[in-house]
């Protein structure tokens, strides 16, 4: 199960994340991002403080945004992964793909760097 | 059956037998008598034989008539009529004889009256029996206990009356008058049975009244015949069988009659209620047609047509339309005397006004909405009662039925039509849960199969050197996962190994993993170094997954001739390696993206290949994250450390040693045999 909440702060969305994403609730974390995306925000921030378990599935969400936020000249920063999720993304070769940062600052900070 | 047809023939044969040892007898004895002659046969024998014809037709006619199933009522009604008409048509024809015999001497003879007289009795009887058996069927139409002891007494009673003629025993006036007041009471009470006629429609009713009719005209036509007949031989000589004296006869008769007489009153009076009663047994075959739509194979449509033609009937509108939101969403329009345009410009005149009624699909209650409809021009239709189609809960359509009458529903008409509503709202209901039970075995079956083909992609035996042995473990879960794992020689000192992990599950991962199979076995044969054969497979690969789909994946390749391994990791979980001379087990995480995750030529800058040698007693793990993901009842995961520790247990067992302890470890963990992923392993063990 998961839960997502959706915040805007200054031209940024910032998408939290909470529970876990499996395949079934994959459709969900796909739907809010899209929302953004369809809002035309340029700055996508996600929150994963409270993302506890992410599974192939869901990490096959992030992926199929990768191309389309280049085209689009879209940045979107991850922040706040638990260890464990960290692993999954690196395992997967995705963390090099995708913006990970500790904190929302520095995601925040990235973000605007990268989209000036 | 053959028992009853051969049964009816004796007792027909009895009865002829029976009614010709009548005849003779009692010509016999008129004769003699007229001669002074003292008879060579009994004077008893005549009523003792009109005794037997009589009890061999009862049972004649049982088994023709009474417990033949097949009759109807009006079917029983003609029984009646057609005996009547074979009898009367003989009587008729011995009448004929005896009118071209003219003045005759044998037409003015007694006996020879007497002979003509007897055969008319004789039908008249046979009549009369056959209606019995007619009538016996009608008034035990439902019936109760206490019918049947009534029944049984009447048949009692009948039958002492006719022992009581063929001994020919004569009681004091008091005691007939007695018997008959009896015999009256119950004839009575007998009559008041005429539930039957209820069942009868209005053609029926009309038919039965006729057969009544004609049956009254056989009996007023034999009674004369042979009263006039026997009043004749009686002026000549008293010595023979004279039906006066047959209290049986006379009793039957007027039972006969009497019954008849109620039952034709009885129609006659229910001719003009017959056609509510009519459209009752209509509403419920209407109704029965609705609930058996569902079980007949049918189709959302034909209930929806079905409730239409029903509701139309049962409440005589003139035009009908029905809306329906189907299970996808899509509207349905069904109409009936009307065209769609019609409906679209009431249900605009309605929205225009404003009335809140079910044809929102807001409210759920049934309205009649035809005071609206008065203040709408160009509109043929007066009245307008509409409905609500209600499944689980949700209202799904309006039914609208329309009358150019105005006021032209009643109450009672709302009540059948809501009834029919409701009832076409559950059919409905199951109909779509039918459907998706069905949509579910399906999806099991397509599981089962994607499971089969699955289980047909992996290998069956594994390639082995003499340098190292290989043994695999695949398990998968209810759910089909995408766990692949297979070796290909390259050459006699080059061994190719591969494990991927399909992401998603079911039918689609069971075909990414037939396409990673493919791409597997043209591509290794053709020695590429690993990090060439990640980029030749991603490019491939990137033509059919779809959106979001991804496969990790690791491709080794051992040299036996240089104790070398070559490998590359694409996104999958980090290979375990055991290094015997250190005893150290470690996990080479390299950098790698997942196969279909970059869609372009870049993905060479997320991929690498790395070497490294090995030594005899090494150990490689290859395994899938079902096996580090598995939970314990605490959820917690079995982890790379337990991994680790598992193989270390058993350093320096053989391959299949080891891969028995991980598994063996992996369940006492996990502690079920319910798996809720794919388990999959892959153990290399080098000898050197």
């Amino acid at each position: 199960m998961v839960h997502i909440k959706r915040l805007q702060e200054s031209g940024t969305d910032i998408i939290a994340v909470i529970g876990e994403i499996d395949a079934s609730s994959s459709i969900e974390l796909d739907l809010a991002i899209a929302k953004s995306v369809g809002e035309g925000f340029k700055r996508i921030l996600v929150d994963c403080h409270a993302l506890e378990y992410i599974s192939s599935a869901g990490l096959g969400v992030f992926m199929s945004y990768i191309e389309e936020f280049r085209d689009k000249k879209i940045q979107m920063v991850l922040f706040g992964l638990k260890e464990k999720v960290v692993n999954t993304f690196e395992i997967l070769g995705l963390a090099e793909l995708l913006n990970i940062r500790e904190n929302k600052n520095e995601a925040l900070k990235l973000a605007n760097e990268l989209s000036v | 059956m053959f028992k009853n047809k051969a049964l009816t023939r004796l007792t027909f044969l009895g009865s002829v037998i029976a009614w010709l040892t009548l005849l003779f007898s009692d010509i016999t004895i008129l004769f003699s008598n007229l001669q002074g002659l003292q008879p060579d046969v009994p004077l008893w024998l005549p009523r003792v034989m009109l005794g037997a014809y009589i009890v061999c037709l009862y049972y004649y006619y049982k088994f023709r008539i009474e417990l033949d199933d097949s009759l109807n009522f009006t079917d029983l009604l003609w029984k009646v009529f057609a005996t009547g008409l074979i009898t009367t048509v003989v009587s008729l024809v011995f009448r004929l004889i005896v009118f071209m015999l003219g003045k005759s001497s044998l037409a003015t003879n007694v006996v020879f009256g007497d002979f003509i007289c007897q055969i008319n009795l004789a039908l008249l009887v046979n009549f009369l029996i056959a209606a019995l058996a007619s009538w016996k069927r009608l008034i035990l139409y439902q019936k109760s206990k206490w019918l049947i002891r009534t029944w049984l007494v009447f048949e009692f009673i009948l039958f002492g009356v006719l022992l009581y003629d063929s001994a020919g025993i004569r009681f004091s006036e008091t005691v007939n008058t007695t018997m008959k007041l009896v015999i009256g009471v119950l004839v009575l009470a007998l009559s008041a049975n005429m539930r039957w006629v209820a069942y009868l429609n209005f053609k029926q009713k009309w038919t039965s009244l006729l057969l009544l009719l004609l049956t009254f005209f056989y009996l007023t036509y034999f009674f004369y015949t042979v009263e006039t007949a026997t009043e004749s031989i009686a002026k000549g000589s008293s010595a023979f069988l004279d039906y006066r004296n047959q209290l049986f006869i006379i009793v039957l008769a007027s039972f006969i009659i009497i019954y008849g007489i109620f039952s034709f009153l009885v129609i006659l009076f229910n001719l003009p209620t017959s056609s509510v009663f009519e459209q009752k047994l209509e509403e419920v075959v209407n109704f029965q047609r609705i609930s058996q739509s569902i079980q007949t194979e049918q189709d959302e449509e034909s209930v929806y047509n079905i409730l239409l033609e029903s509701s139309v009937s049962s409440v005589f509108a003139d035009a009908a339309w029905l809306e329906i939101t189907g299970a996808a969403n899509d509207r349905k329009m069904f109409t009936y005397r009307m065209t769609e345009q019609e409906s679209k410009n009431i249900r605009e005149h309605l929205e225009k006004n404003n009335i809140k009624g079910v044809l929102d699909s807001g409210t759920e209650k049934t309205k009649n909405l035809s005071k609206h409809l008065a203040s709408m021009r160009n509109s043929r239709f007066r009245s307008l009662l509409a409905f609500p189609i209600v499944v689980k809960e949700e209202n799904i359509g309006t039914l609208a039925l329309l009358k150019e009458l105005p006021d032209g529903f009643n109450k009672e008409m709302t009540r059948i039509v809501s009834t029919f509503a409701n009832q076409a709202g559950i059919s409905i209901e199951n109909f779509r849960l039918m459907e998706e039970a069905f949509q579910n075995a399906r999806y099991k079956e397509e599981l089962k199969i994607a499971k089969t083909v699955q289980q047909s992609l992996l290998p069956t035996k594994l390639e082995q050197d003499k340098d190292f042995e290989i043994s695999a473990f695949s398990a998968s879960a209810d759910e089909v996962g995408g766990d692949y794992y297979d070796t290909l020689r390259i050459n006699d000192h080059l061994v190719a190994l591969i494990i991927a992990d399909v992401s998603g599950k079911g039918t689609t991962a069971a075909f990414h993993m037939s396409q990673m199979k493919g791409i597997f076995h043209s591509l290794a044969q053709q020695h590429l170094d690993p990090k060439e054969f990640m980029q030749r497979a991603n490019q491939a690969l990137v033509y059919c997954l779809e959106r979001g789909s991804f496969i990790s994946a690791s491709y080794f390749i051992i040299d036996s001739a240089e104790k070398k391994i070559r490998y590359s990791r694409a996104g999958h979980c980090p290979v375990l390696y055991l290094r015997a001379g250190s005893k150290e087990s470690s996990y080479l995480k390299d950098k790698g993206a997942a196969l279909g995750m970059v869609r372009s030529k870049e993905y060479c800058n997320y991929v690498e290949a790395n070497e490294f040698s090995y030594a005899p007693g090494d150990t490689m793990v290859l395994y899938t994250d079902g096996i580090t993901e598995a939970k314990s009842s605490k959820g917690e995961e079995f982890g790379n450390e337990r991994l680790a520790k598992a193989l270390n247990e058993v350093a320096g067992a053989n391959a299949k040693e080891i891969e028995d302890n991980i598994i063996k470890r992996l369940y006492e963990f996990s502690g079920t045999k319910n798996i809720n992923d794919d388990y999959t392993s892959m153990t290399v063990k080098f000898h050197g």
